[in-house]
């Protein structure tokens, strides 16, 4: 069980229970839909953005216990952070889930570092990354995306 | 380990002894001895397959025919003994309605190429269920975008058996084909294909069978089914990937024109004019995956050894089995649950997604399929994104879904 525990950690589980910023956004400028074809993951993620600042952001849709809580997690993560910066919390998050570890460039993880977990089970990588996909699209303009 | 398997013949299964057959069910993995449920996805191999396909490399390994040496003679005389295989496996009535495919998709799009571009005009329809595979979808789908014709899919009830009546009433004259599933991927559901065929032929409609989930459950006789087309993949019934059947009825076959044109398939070829190959080999272009084939045939003697019936005996007896220990896990959803039923136990548990279910099971050694198993139309039709499926194979036993039971009640733990 000690394996399962690392990947569902109390605060992933708490946060698909009761996911932070899940609600629709009629204000929002910027949206786009995530979807993983393999499992039928999928997620809009809503922007409003402010300059080049994200102002607010939110989620709607269905998903595992881990694309959830990393959906959750991500849109406390990014809110009030600039574009560039939310990229590169990606890139960061990104090394993460998939092993690679942490370097001197990366951005600070905080709370996101329970998804270390994910690097160990390598068919949950996607649904980790899926509304993070989601809001890069969302950022480059685009409507939807896929991990797959 | 033992388990005692309804018996038709008398005979029954041996399950310790068809399990040591199978290499791979000595594994561990994460630990714990692997419980295989996922049969539905693909079966296992037993050693008699896997000693076939090395031994031909090992022994015979020639392109068929083509060479007049000893080798090509040996690999030719392999290759065509498991068409006649095939053809009794089936009850065809003659071997050249026997042709070998990748699977049964490309089964599949054989026909929606050769025999539907050749009938299918704009204006049409081409008939399926609901409960189809991708596979017996998107071939369909391709060609009535090509020729300005409709997909038409009859629904299924909330057991996930076929609405016989409104499947009759969607059958018109407008309608070129019909394509079927005979077991449902997803739920289990054996379809009544003696009906189907009956009402179809009554309107000169000529009709597909999907049996990739038939053929390791049941005995399939295609001439009292009395389909036109049946298809089949080898590695779902204990062969290797890669392989797999065609049958088609041989007044059919001989007026389709080819699907890939290529070596093997022609009989003269000069720049202006082509004549093509007899039956069955005008529809297999090029070398073919003869040692497939060759594991193909290894693959049907073994299931013809210990006897398609008990096999399929012992299987619903696991079903039953493991269909009345979930039941009494609360908040969980059995999704299929005809009256005719075979292999497949597909559920959703609560608001608990297929794939932490999945991954838990894994923990415990537990091979099952989660997602919507290629087969968007039943999860839509059942309003879930996805479901967790146990398939069973004719080596599962109760002490095995006895553990699926116990990883069950564990996945309840992590996500109380």
């Amino acid at each position: 069980m000690s394996d399962l525990r690392d990947l569902y950690q109390e605060v992933i589980l708490e946060h698909c229970k009761a996911p932070r910023n899940y609600r629709g956004s009629p204000a929002a400028n910027l949206k786009a839909e995530g979807f993983n074809p393999l499992c039928g993951d999928r997620f809009t993620v809503y922007l409003t953005m402010d300059g080049d600042s994200i102002r607010d952001v939110s989620f709607q849709g269905t998903g595992c216990a881990i694309s959830k809580a990393s959906a959750s997690m991500m849109t406390q993560s990014v809110k009030g952070k600039s574009a560039a910066e939310a990229e590169k919390l990606f890139e960061s998050f990104h090394r993460l889930v998939t092993g690679l570890g942490h370097c001197d460039r990366d951005a600070e993880l905080g709370k996101l570092a329970v998804f270390s977990g994910v690097s160990e089970f390598p068919a949950r990588v996607k649904c980790a990354t899926l509304a993070w996909h989601t809001l890069q699209a969302a950022l480059e303009g685009k409507q939807e995306t896929t991990t797959e | 380990m033992s388990i005692a398997a309804k018996t038709v013949s008398g005979v029954g299964l041996d399950l310790e002894r068809v399990r040591a057959d199978f290499p791979i069910l000595q594994k561990t993995v994460h630990g714990k001895s692997l419980v295989y449920l996922d049969n539905a996805a693909t079966s296992q191999k037993p050693r008699p397959v896997i000693e076939a396909i090395s031994r031909y490399y090992e022994e015979t390994n020639s392109n068929v025919h083509r060479g007049v040496h000893f080798l090509s003679e040996q690999a030719t005389g392999q290759y065509e003994a498991v068409r006649k295989t095939a053809q009794e496996f089936l009850n065809a009535a003659d071997s050249k309605e026997i042709i070998f495919v990748r699977g049964t998709t490309e089964a599949i799009n054989l026909v929606a190429q050769s025999y539907g571009r050749a009938h299918v005009r704009a204006g049409d329809e081409i008939l399926i269920t609901e409960m189809e595979h991708h596979s017996n979808i998107v071939p369909w789908q391709i060609l009535c975008d090509e020729r300005g014709a409709t997909l038409r899919a009859a629904p299924i009830n909330d057991a996930g058996e076929l609405d016989i009546d409104r499947w009759e009433r969607l059958l018109s004259p407008k309608t070129r084909l019909v394509a079927v599933t005979h077991i449902s991927n997803a739920l289990g559901t054996i379809n009544p294909i003696r009906r189907i065929v009956e009402l179809a032929h009554r309107r000169n409609t000529p009709v597909l069978v999907d049996g990739a989930q038939a053929v390791p459950h049941l005995k399939v006789d295609v001439q009292a089914l009395g389909c036109d087309f049946y298809a089949f993949s080898g590695h779902k019934l204990y062969g290797p990937t890669g392989i797999g059947v065609l049958y088609g009825r041989s007044a059919l076959l001989e007026e389709m024109p080819p699907y890939q044109g290529g070596g093997d398939m022609i009989a003269s070829v000069t720049l202006e004019k082509t004549v093509y190959n007899k039956l069955p080999y005008k529809f297999e272009a090029g070398t073919p995956d003869v040692a497939g084939v060759v594991g193909l045939g290894a693959a049907l003697d073994y299931v013809r050894g210990l006897g398609i019936e008990n096999v399929g005996a012992h299987e619903s007896a696991v079903l039953d089995y493991a269909t009345s220990a979930i039941s009494t896990i609360s908040d969980l959803r059995v999704i299929g649950t005809a009256k005719d039923k075979a292999g497949v136990l597909s559920f959703t548990m609560g608001n608990i997604h297929a794939h932490d279910i999945g991954t838990v099971l894994d923990q415990e050694g537990i091979a099952v399929r989660t997602g919507h198993h290629c087969s968007q139309l039943v999860m839509q039709h059942f309003g879930v994104e996805a479901t967790t499926r146990a398939s069973f194979g004719l080596y599962n036993t109760k002490e095995e879904v006895d553990r699926l039971v116990r990883a069950i009640e564990k996945v309840r733990e992590v996500f109380a």
